[in-house]
């Protein structure tokens, strides 16, 4: 009988284990990190607006503090976005013919809101608190990033449940002086301004604010 | 071989082989169910399994559009037919790990002609098993990361100290070792096969198969070596896997759920479901294809008295779960107990010792471990019955737990029903579809058998062998 095979079989034959080991491997190694991903956390990616608002504009150019805009960030879970109201205390004096801000005329003319997008929007099986994070000390920025350079918003994190337990677990890392939480550009320091590390100083500050983050699942998960 | 019929010593046991076996006719005989063509009673068959298949597809697709509220499952039902189905398919794949490691390591030569259809048998089982944990999640495709530990995104991990985590090991290393086994003496038969083989394209299938086996001194060596290791690697599993499901409810703090007997009897109960299985299946098949020769009445004797000998086990079992309920002298534990079996599942309880208890005690007689009739029958009783028991330990226990106020009884929907037929379905379609392609009867080992017999009696028969 004729061969059914060709000489070169057994060599294939093994080669394939070795495809296989790597095959298996690699497509686990990229099924394991999806949720990492920025393609499926949209991290670093500027969504379309309604209105283009710029955070670096009204931020670093004009000057607002955050709580002009996010008016209940300290009072509740909830950070507010601002109604058109806020936007035409000023834009109802300056710019007003700009057809960038056309959208905002017409909703404060209509009464019908702006649709903007949302950036960070946590599954509705998580529950989430500006208040208490912000009276614990913990930063916009270090949560939300540089959003005095954003032209347009984008996440900075995953907001992934790793990355809340990352920081519930130890606080320390990331805990700044309360009255810092609405600086940008803060890095960390004594009260007469010398540097100091991180780990001295959040350690100090977990037990001033008597931080001790939950990590039970009853308290993301209510 | 026209020799006169030997006399029959009593003393000895029922042939594992019919008479005038050689290499050539085994060989001829077994790879012809393969290489024959394909017979119209298979196409029936076929056909049967694949339309209960339909009931799988359709009930499944409708869970994962529903979800699990189609199911009969509710407070204080929790936990239905999907665990129910779960434990008593792990149960019934238990026979073919019996069979093939502990037999093959106690050197019982009549487990060569039902192994391979029994291996079969637990790798179906085992998957029609696996469905229901993934199915009553409701969401499959995420149960992964509830399932498997992994570095996920949320770093959480499993509980490991749940028999639940246990039970995804126990149950994916069964799988495993089990398939791999099954593989493994499948080899030297695909080898077989390939040079049997009409069909170029069959040839090479079965080439690729049998992975280049040529049957050199050196592969068989080797290929000993790893069928003791598998099987040394096996055995615990055939007591570990049922021992962590029955764990499973241990841990459940019901009334019912943690007498100590657990895990040996649910490991006995396993054993039990599986050779009345391997049975149900089995006795057809034989007389199908007319393998009388291969599966003699010695299997049917010896597979009768396993069963009478785990069943005696079992209604140890049920005994024991009756004093324990007595003995605690704990009010919830014995109300159960009367409330199983005097309450509204009492119907339910006493059809179970009828199925598991009182009708095997017919397997005592001889001539009915001998008929294949009786025992398609007694076997079919007894999977009827261990679906019972798992019901009344899952749903006695928990309709009337502690608190009175939420005591209802469980009303199982068409949904239960078809995803279980449809499971049914699957299983039977794939033992369909295997016996048509791969060897239902081991080749070798038979040959083998005939080589030990033509050792015994080299006078007689040495020289029939071409
Ligand atoms: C002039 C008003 C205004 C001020 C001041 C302002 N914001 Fe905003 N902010 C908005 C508006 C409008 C949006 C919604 C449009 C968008 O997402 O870009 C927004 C969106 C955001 C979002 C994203 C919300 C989402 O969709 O997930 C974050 C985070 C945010 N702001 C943080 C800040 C921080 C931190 C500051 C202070 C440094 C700040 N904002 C100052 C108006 C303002
Ligand atoms: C404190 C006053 C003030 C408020 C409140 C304010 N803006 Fe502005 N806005 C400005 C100024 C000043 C500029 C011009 C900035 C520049 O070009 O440097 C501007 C520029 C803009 C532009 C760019 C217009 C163009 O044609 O280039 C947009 C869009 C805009 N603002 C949107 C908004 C929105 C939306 C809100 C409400 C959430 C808002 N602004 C609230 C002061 C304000
Ligand atoms: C601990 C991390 C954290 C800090 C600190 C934090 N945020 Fe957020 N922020 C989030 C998360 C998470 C969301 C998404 C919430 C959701 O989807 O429910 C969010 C959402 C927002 C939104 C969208 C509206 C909303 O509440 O859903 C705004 C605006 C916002 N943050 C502004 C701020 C500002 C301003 C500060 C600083 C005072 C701040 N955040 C501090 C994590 C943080
Ligand atoms: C950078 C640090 C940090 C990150 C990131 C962070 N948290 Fe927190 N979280 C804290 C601190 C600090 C507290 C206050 C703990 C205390 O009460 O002492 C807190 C408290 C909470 C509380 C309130 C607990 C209570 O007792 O009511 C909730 C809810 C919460 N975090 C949810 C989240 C969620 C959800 C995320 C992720 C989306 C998140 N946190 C990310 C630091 C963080
Ligand atoms: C600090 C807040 C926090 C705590 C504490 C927390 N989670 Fe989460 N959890 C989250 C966030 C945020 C998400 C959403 C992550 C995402 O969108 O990928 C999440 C998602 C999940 C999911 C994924 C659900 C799904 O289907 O996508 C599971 C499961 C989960 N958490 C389980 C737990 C368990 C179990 C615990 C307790 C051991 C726990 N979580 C504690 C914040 C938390």
């Amino acid at each position: 009988m004729a061969q059914l095979f060709p000489r070169g079989s057994n060599a294939f034959a093994r080669i394939s284990i070795v495809v296989v080991l790597v095959v298996v491997g690699t497509g686990l190694t990229i099924l394991l990190n999806t949720n990492r991903l920025h393609y499926t956390t949209d991290v670093q990616v500027a969504r379309k607006q309604p209105v283009p608002f710029s955070h670096k504009h009204h931020v670093t150019g004009v000057g607002l503090d955050c709580r002009y805009c996010h008016t209940s960030v300290e009072e509740s879970s909830f950070a507010n976005i601002p109604p058109v109201e806020t936007c035409m205390t000023c834009h109802s004096q300056i710019w007003t013919e700009s057809p960038l801000l056309e959208p905002i005329r017409e909703s404060y003319r209509t009464g019908n809101p702006i649709e903007w997008v949302r950036i960070h929007d946590l599954p509705d099986f998580v529950y989430f608190n500006h208040s208490i994070h912000v009276h614990k000390g913990i930063g916009c920025q270090t949560c939300h990033g540089q959003v005095d350079q954003m032209p347009l918003m984008w996440k900075v994190n995953t907001l992934n449940m790793e990355w809340c337990l990352e920081c519930h677990r130890e606080p320390e890392k990331f805990v700044r002086p309360r009255e810092e939480v609405f600086n940008m550009a803060w890095t960390p320091m004594d009260e007469r301004g010398h540097a100091v590390s991180q780990a001295l100083l959040g350690a100090q500050l977990v037990q001033d604010y008597d931080i001790n983050p939950s990590t039970d699942c009853s308290t993301c998960h209510r | 071989m026209g020799s006169p019929a030997p006399i029959k010593d009593p003393t000895m046991p029922a042939p594992v082989l019919g008479p005038g076996q050689t290499y050539t006719t085994v060989t001829q005989r077994l790879s012809a169910i393969i290489t024959s063509r394909t017979p119209l009673g298979w196409i029936a068959a076929l056909l049967i399994a694949g339309g209960i298949l339909q009931l799988l597809m359709l009930s499944a697709t409708w869970l994962l559009i529903k979800g699990t509220g189609i199911w009969g499952l509710n407070i204080p039902v929790g936990w239905g037919w999907a665990i129910i189905n779960f434990v008593w398919w792990i149960g019934i794949g238990h026979a073919g790990t019996l069979i093939s490691a502990i037999l093959l390591l106690m050197r019982q030569q009549w487990r060569n002609s039902i192994n391979r259809f029994a291996e079969a048998m637990t790798i179906f089982a085992v998957m029609c098993a696996g469905m229901f944990p993934l199915l009553h999640t409701g969401r499959p495709w995420v149960a992964a990361y509830w399932l498997l530990p992994y570095p996920n995104t949320m770093s959480v991990w499993p509980q490991f100290r749940s028999p639940l985590i246990w039970d995804v090991f126990a149950v994916g290393t069964y799988f495993t070792v089990s398939l791999i086994f099954w593989y493994l003496g499948l080899i030297p038969d695909f080898a077989t096969l390939r040079d049997k083989a009409k069909h170029k394209i069959s040839q090479i299938i079965y080439g690729v198969l049998s992975m280049g086996w040529r049957g050199s001194a050196k592969h068989w060596f080797n290929y000993e070596m790893a069928a003791l290791l598998l099987a040394g690697v096996s055995t615990p599993l055939v007591l570990s896997v049922h021992s962590i499901v029955s764990l499973d409810f241990s841990v459940g703090l019901i009334p019912g759920w943690h007498a100590t007997i657990f895990p040996p009897y649910f490991v006995a109960g396993a054993v039990y479901a599986g050779f009345a299985m391997v049975l149900t299946l089995g006795l057809p098949i034989r007389y199908f294809y007319g393998l009388h020769d291969y599966i003699t009445d010695r299997h049917l004797n010896n597979m009768g008295k396993v069963m009478l000998a785990t069943g005696l086990i079992v209604a140890y079992g049920y005994l024991m779960e009756q004093f324990f309920a007595w003995y605690s002298a704990s009010p919830y534990e014995g109300y159960m107990m009367q409330n199983r079996t005097f309450g509204p599942y009492s119907g339910t309880y006493w059809s179970l010792i009828l199925c598991n208890v009182a009708i095997p005690q017919l397997l005592w007689i001889k001539r009915v471990r001998l008929s294949p009739i009786w025992l398609f029958i007694i076997s079919m009783f007894i999977n009827v019955g261990m679906w019972l028991e798992r019901f009344i330990i899952v749903v006695t226990s928990l309709h009337r737990d502690f608190m009175p106020s939420s005591w209802d009884m469980y009303h199982s929907t068409p949904w239960d029903w078809g995803l279980y037929a449809g499971t049914i379905g699957f299983f039977l379609f794939m033992m369909i579809l295997f016996i048509r392609v791969m060897p239902v009867i081991n080749i070798f080992e038979i040959r083998q058998l005939v080589a030990n017999k033509n050792r015994g009696e080299h006078a007689e028969t040495a020289s029939a062998d071409d």
